[in-house]
Parts: C-alpha cells; structure tokens; sequence
C-alpha cells in the first residue's frame, strides 16, 4: 500500500516543554502550562489571536475531575472566541488532529498542547482504569505488571535479556544528561525487581509536566522558523485491547503507520521513541526497523520523563526540535497509547536539504 | 486548494432509555455502528477510520474507553481518535471526522458518540469539588438557571415560555421511536405543574440522563455516488472556545456560539439564517435555551427569541421547526447528545425522519454546546451537494 501524501507542506515550527518534576504541588495545571505556552509563541513571535486553530491532549483521570481541560483553556487566552478542539489522548494524537485540519486549509498555524501531573494520586492504579471495565478492571492489574509481561514474553522469545534491557535504560539516561527538562539525568543504577523481570531501571519515572507545539502550513512556516521540520507523514493505527489476543513481543500497529507515513521509504537519522518501558524499546526498534546507525531517544526519551498525556507529543516536539538546531535531516517520533503498545502513532519530520 | 466535500450516508441510533442494563458499553456502541452501518449498505471492512467521543469519563468510569472499545467497533489495525470537548462533543467528533475527508486523509470514516450513564452518576461526576474554583453547583441545572433568570430580566420574556418548549419537545419525541422520553399523557398542565427544582427550571424542563448511543457513515464524493439512500452533503462546519469564567462574559448569547454559527453561515452561503434554514435541532438540556439560543443562532433579534418560540414558529408543523426528534429534552446520553443533533439534521435533508420529518427540508442546521457555555460546534447539511 502506498503511503499516504499530504496535500499541503506542514511543518512543526516551535516547541517547549516544562521542566518535568516529581511533584508540583504549588501548580495548577494552568499554572504548569502558561510559560510553555508563551514559550512556544515567543519563538514564533505570534499571540494567541495569529492561531487558526487550537488542540489539546490531556486526561480528567489524571486531573481528578470532570471536563478538566475547561480550565486549561483559560491558559491559551481563549478571548475572542477562538476555533479549538480536545482529545482525551496524548497531545501527538492532538497535533494529529490539528494537521488534518490544517490539511483542509481551513487554517494555516495551529497551536497544540498538552499537559498531566501524575502526582496527585498513584499513577499504577489509575491506569488500570483505561482496562476493559467488565472482566479486567475490576482485578486492578497495573501498568507496571502488564508491562512486566510484555518484558517477560520477549525474554522468553529470545529478543532480549535483562542485561540488554538495563544497557537501554543506562543509555537513556546517560543522553538525559544533556537535556535540562529531564526529570531524571545521568546515570541511575539498575535498582530492584519492580514486578520481574522489570527493574525501577527499567520503568519511567512519573512526573508532571506539559508541552506544546506550532505547526504551520507552505510558506507560513518557512517565515516562521528558519528550519522547520516538514511532516513529511504521520499515521496512527490501534490492535486489539484484550493482551491475550495479541503477539505482545510485536507491534504490528507500530509497524503499519510508519509504513503509511512513509518512514521506510529511506532511513531516519533519529528515533524518538514513546518507549517508556526498556522492554518496549526492544519490540519498537523491531517493528520500526530501527537499526544502531539511528540515534534512539537522544533526549533520554521516557524513561528520563515521562510526563502522561504529554509524553507522546514531547517526542515529536525532540525529534522537531533536532531538525531546527539541525542535528537531524529525517527522524522518526513515534506516541504510544494503551496497554502494552496498544495504541501507536508515527510522524516522519524532515528538514530542507542542506 | 479546495477541500474535499463530505457526506453523511449512513446513520445509527440506539433507542435511548435510562438503563440499558442488556448490553456493555461495547455492546451499546456496536448496535449504533452496526445500524449506521447497514443504513449506508457498507461493511466494517469499508471503514478507514474511526473517531469516538463522549463527555466526562467519569461518567462511566473507564479511562479513555476508545481502548477498550476497538475491537467492538472494527478499529482494530486503524487509526480511530477520540474527542472530548465536553457537551458539544459530539458535534465536535462529527467534526473532526469531517476533516479526514476534507483533508483527504481517508475515503469513509464511521463516526459515533454515546453516554451509558447508567453505569455511574452524571450529578456527581460533574461535582467533584476542586480548590479555588467555580464548583458547577450540582449538577447542570445550578450553572444555568441564573442565566435562564438572566435572560428573562433582559428581554421581559414572560414566565410560560420554557414549559411551551418542553410541552412540544415532548409531544415531537412521541413521533422519534429512539427517543428516550415518550410521554404520552403529557400536557402543558402537566409540564407547568411540575416541581421547581432550580428556578425558574421546572423538573419537566429539564432534560432525562439517558444510556444511548449515535453513529454516522461519512464518505467523499466518490463514497456518496455509490450511496444506496440521499446522502446528507455538508456544507458548513465549525467549532468555537471561549473561557468559562472572565468578566466581559455573556452567558446568555455567547460569543463564542455567535462566531460559530456565523462561520457556519459563512462557508454554506447563508446571509438569512432564518429564511434560508427551513429546521433546526439545536442543544437545548433546560427549556429555556431554545428561545436563548435562537438568538444567539441569529434566527432572531436580540430579545425576540421568545417571541418565536411563544407564536408556534418552532413547533414541528411552525416556519422553522426546531428539535423535531424532541431533543435533548427527551434524550439525554451526554456525550452522544449533539452527534444525535447533527444526525438528526441530516436524516432530515435525507427526507428519513419518519414520523418527525419536516416537509420540504432542504438545509437544516445541527447545534451543540459544552461547559459553561463556552465550547460550540455546528454543522449544516444540505440535500444537494455543496456548490463552491
């Protein structure tokens, strides 16, 4: 199947993160998410007026009440009225909202962003709840334990082993040293079983935190950013939820939107993976053909910060980001979603040749 | 660079009741999709995307149910999205469905939105108490009734007018079979009889907490030529935000609504909504808002809203019916409400709405809204392809 072509150049123009923190009592999430957002416009130079369109990701679960976005809103300034939108996803599934958008022409900038603070409550029981309601909910598995199997099955597959899983979680870190928003930075020893055979090593640290992104389409971005990286393509495909239907040491969704987005077409220079277990490393670097000539996560990825509902699109934020300082001609970011990889996205972003 | 035109060519409703205590939310979901499905004459197969929405997950308690409910609606190895924007949100998912066509990012996206509210309470999941901040008053009905009192004081609205609303909303769902609410005993006695629960919104102005859900087949113009019944075409989509609090607000005509439908009207060509739109069904959960909204939708002048609704002009047989199916007075699955609107608007350009359907309906406008009055999204839909 061909991969699909966009109609219109669309490009990731800014992008700024919070520094990722374990707990941020003295913030509200608007608090949390105002200096991104003056951040990502200030390198733009444009106010919240010049947007055409606005999208966020975030999750009430995480917030602890009902429609918890309303609030986030006040941040951007929505006065006069502005066109927006909400995903009840990871900001990487807002920005693709946001790109369809600005692909009917609709709109030519779009503002996205995306925010959690984990730290209110226990991260592991809260995801149990996104489980089937009737039959696995009710058992409280958490995430770290379905990660754990996941981890288990590709040891006995033979795709991995523990010492190769704590080689990506060193590595991780290591690269986290460079980036200041990490929450986690240099090395961090491999620690305790978590649930076996995942160590604390190997699992992500949980934090708070927010994100945002510009996009602009033809002209428009190039006036906007002196490098902009093209989204050249981005698809999103969802497997099964039951795991007991599912090849848990594959991630064939991973595989089919890279595909559609045109990320085999030639090699990327960089990965920025949504791998926020070391385990989940080892099944995307299969499925997305990733071989040791491209630099994984060189921001240290999730398991330096992992900030929910922001984390996915943080990653097309990095891999953006390498294309402006032009330390990457094509990457790959990738965004995750579910249970064990259920729920996957790829964006392949490229700069102008130089 | 023209877009895409969109088309709605199949549509499916579950039949709205206050507990379907028969199915999951898996299977409730499923019996819209597999209707919408069978409306269009398509398979699941023929399906390339999916986007889901619905209000509050603590309405059901589950986190981000799209997961769990891929594989009951045919998602799996598809790309399938899910939109909150609170109450709008199911004209918003309609929306965002819209733009995959537009864009041409896929040929045929089925789009569904839906509520079990059964499974939990709607009152509570909207009162959890947060520091510092405007709680919603229990429930709804506390964060609009002042407005409701607002508007009455601004255009010396006489009192009658909300139970004239809920009395033809009712009577309109006795001819809509998926409607939740059939009374068939009502009367404008009745309605004004009924107990004050916040004033001035009686019980019977208020709208039911329904298990429900609504589904769309929308396709291309390539999909729509091979379509078995009258597509619905789009034309004019828009959604609009404001903040929920600030000082220069106007909870009684939004602007934020105003803006909306005025892009609405834009891109379908309207200068006249009110000769040119010949039905409405608009988001109205307290009765009140019919006459509130029909100004800020630009069918009537500032403070003149009532008036229309008071003359007859709305009800299903007046010059613009408004709320054919009944409305959310009668059916309430929160996060289904206004992809039923938007539904239901193109059942009516598609010369399929039964019992309810409106003679001659050309261009009918779907509304919903969200929060505190401040979210908005709105389409109108056609029974000729758009133009331009």
């Amino acid at each position: 199947m061909p991969a699909s072509r966009p109609l219109r150049d669309i490009a990731v123009v800014a992008f700024a993160q919070t520094d990722h923190l374990r707990t941020t009592d003295e913030l509200s999430e608007v608090e949390m998410l105002m200096p991104v957002l003056h951040q990502v416009l200030d390198r733009t130079g444009l106010k919240t007026s010049d947007i055409g369109f606005t999208c966020s990701g975030s999750s009430d679960y995480l917030a602890g009440r009902a429609f918890s976005f309303t609030m986030a809103l006040d941040g951007v300034g929505a006065w006069p009225p502005i066109s927006e939108s909400h995903v009840e996803m990871d900001g990487a599934w807002a920005l693709y909202e946001a790109w369809t958008k600005l692909l009917t022409g609709e709109a030519d900038t779009a503002l996205v962003y995306a925010y959690g603070k984990s730290s209110p409550g226990s991260v592991r029981d809260v995801l149990t709840r996104q489980l089937d309601p009737y039959y696995v909910a009710p058992l409280w598995p958490d995430s770290v334990a379905l990660a754990a199997l996941q981890a288990q099955a590709l040891i006995d597959a033979g795709d991995t082993d523990e010492p190769a899983l704590a080689a990506v979680a060193t590595r991780s870190r290591v690269s986290a040293a460079d980036n200041s928003h990490a929450q986690l930075r240099g090395s961090v020893p491999r620690g305790d079983y978590a649930v076996r055979p995942l160590r604390t090593g190997d699992c992500p640290p949980i934090g708070d935190g927010a994100a945002a992104v510009i996009l602009a389409a033809g002209e428009r971005a190039r006036d906007l950013c002196e490098r902009p990286a093209w989204i050249r393509g981005i698809d999103h495909r969802i497997e099964a939820h039951g795991l007991g239907v599912r090849d848990l040491t594959d991630s064939p969704s991973s595989r089919l939107a890279a595909e559609r987005a045109g990320a085999f077409e030639r090699p990327v220079d960089t990965a920025e993976l949504h791998a926020s277990f070391s385990s989940q490393e080892v099944v995307l670097r299969k499925a997305l053909r990733l071989d040791d000539s491209v630099d994984v996560n060189p921001s240290g990825g999730p398991l330096a910060a992992n900030p929910i509902m922001a984390a996915g699109l943080i990653r097309i934020g990095e891999a953006a980001a390498r294309i402006h300082r032009g330390d990457s001609d094509r990457a790959l970011a990738h965004a995750t979603s579910g249970p064990c990889l259920q729920q996957n996205l790829v964006a392949v972003l490229e700069g102008d040749p130089r | 660079m023209s877009k895409e035109p969109v088309a709605v060519v199949g549509i499916g409703q579950t039949k709205h009741v206050a507990a379907r205590r028969d199915v999951s939310i898996a299977g409730l979901v499923r019996e819209a999709a597999q209707r919408a499905l069978e409306d269009a004459e398509l398979t699941w197969a023929d399906i390339d995307a999916v986007v889901i929405g619905k209000a509050p997950d603590f309405f059901e308690g589950v986190m981000m149910p799209e997961l769990y409910l891929a594989d009951a609606l045919g998602a799996v190895g598809k790309p399938m999205l899910r939109v909150h924007t609170a109450g709008s949100v199911g004209g918003s998912t309609a929306l965002v469905a819209t733009n995959l066509i537009a864009g041409r990012v896929h040929g045929t996206v089925l789009t569904l939105a839906f509520e079990k509210q059964s499974e939990s309470n709607a009152m509570w999941g909207l009162s959890l108490p947060i520091p510092f901040q405007q709680p919603l008053l229990a429930g709804a009905g506390g964060f609009f009734a002042p407005h409701v009192r607002a508007y009455m004081r601004r255009t010396g609205a006489p009192d009658g007018v909300g139970s004239l609303v809920a009395y033809k909303d009712r009577r309109n769902a006795l001819k809509n079979p998926y409607a939740h609410l059939h009374e068939h005993d009502i009367t404008l006695e009745k309605v004004q009889a009924s107990p004050m629960l916040w004033d001035p919104i009686r019980y019977s102005e208020t709208c039911p907490s329904s298990d429900g859900a609504c589904a769309m087949i929308l396709t291309d113009r390539a999909g729509a030529a091979r379509s078995p019944r009258p597509p619905a075409w789009m034309h004019g989509g828009a959604m609009r935000s404001e903040p929920t609090l600030f000082a220069g607000k106007d909870f009684v005509s939004p602007q934020a609504g105003k803006d909306c439908a005025a892009d609405v009207y834009r891109q379908a060509g309207i200068a006249d909504p009110r000769r040119e739109i010949d039905a409405v069904e608009m988001y109205v959960p307290f009765s009140w808002y019919e006459p509130m909204w029909l100004e800020n939708l630009g069918f009537a002048a500032e403070g003149e809203g009532w008036k229309l609704t008071e003359s007859g002009v709305t009800e299903l047989d007046g010059d613009l019916p408004v709320n054919m199916s009944g409305g959310v007075l009668s059916t309430n699955p929160i996060g289904a409400s206004g992809m039923i609107r938007f539904a239901e608007a193109a059942l009516q350009v598609r010369g399929q709405a039964g019992e309810h359907q409106v003679d001659g309906a050309r261009r009918v406008l779907g509304h919903a809204y969200g929060g505190g009055s401040q979210f908005f999204s709105m389409w109108l839909v056609g029974a000729t392809p758009p133009t331009s």
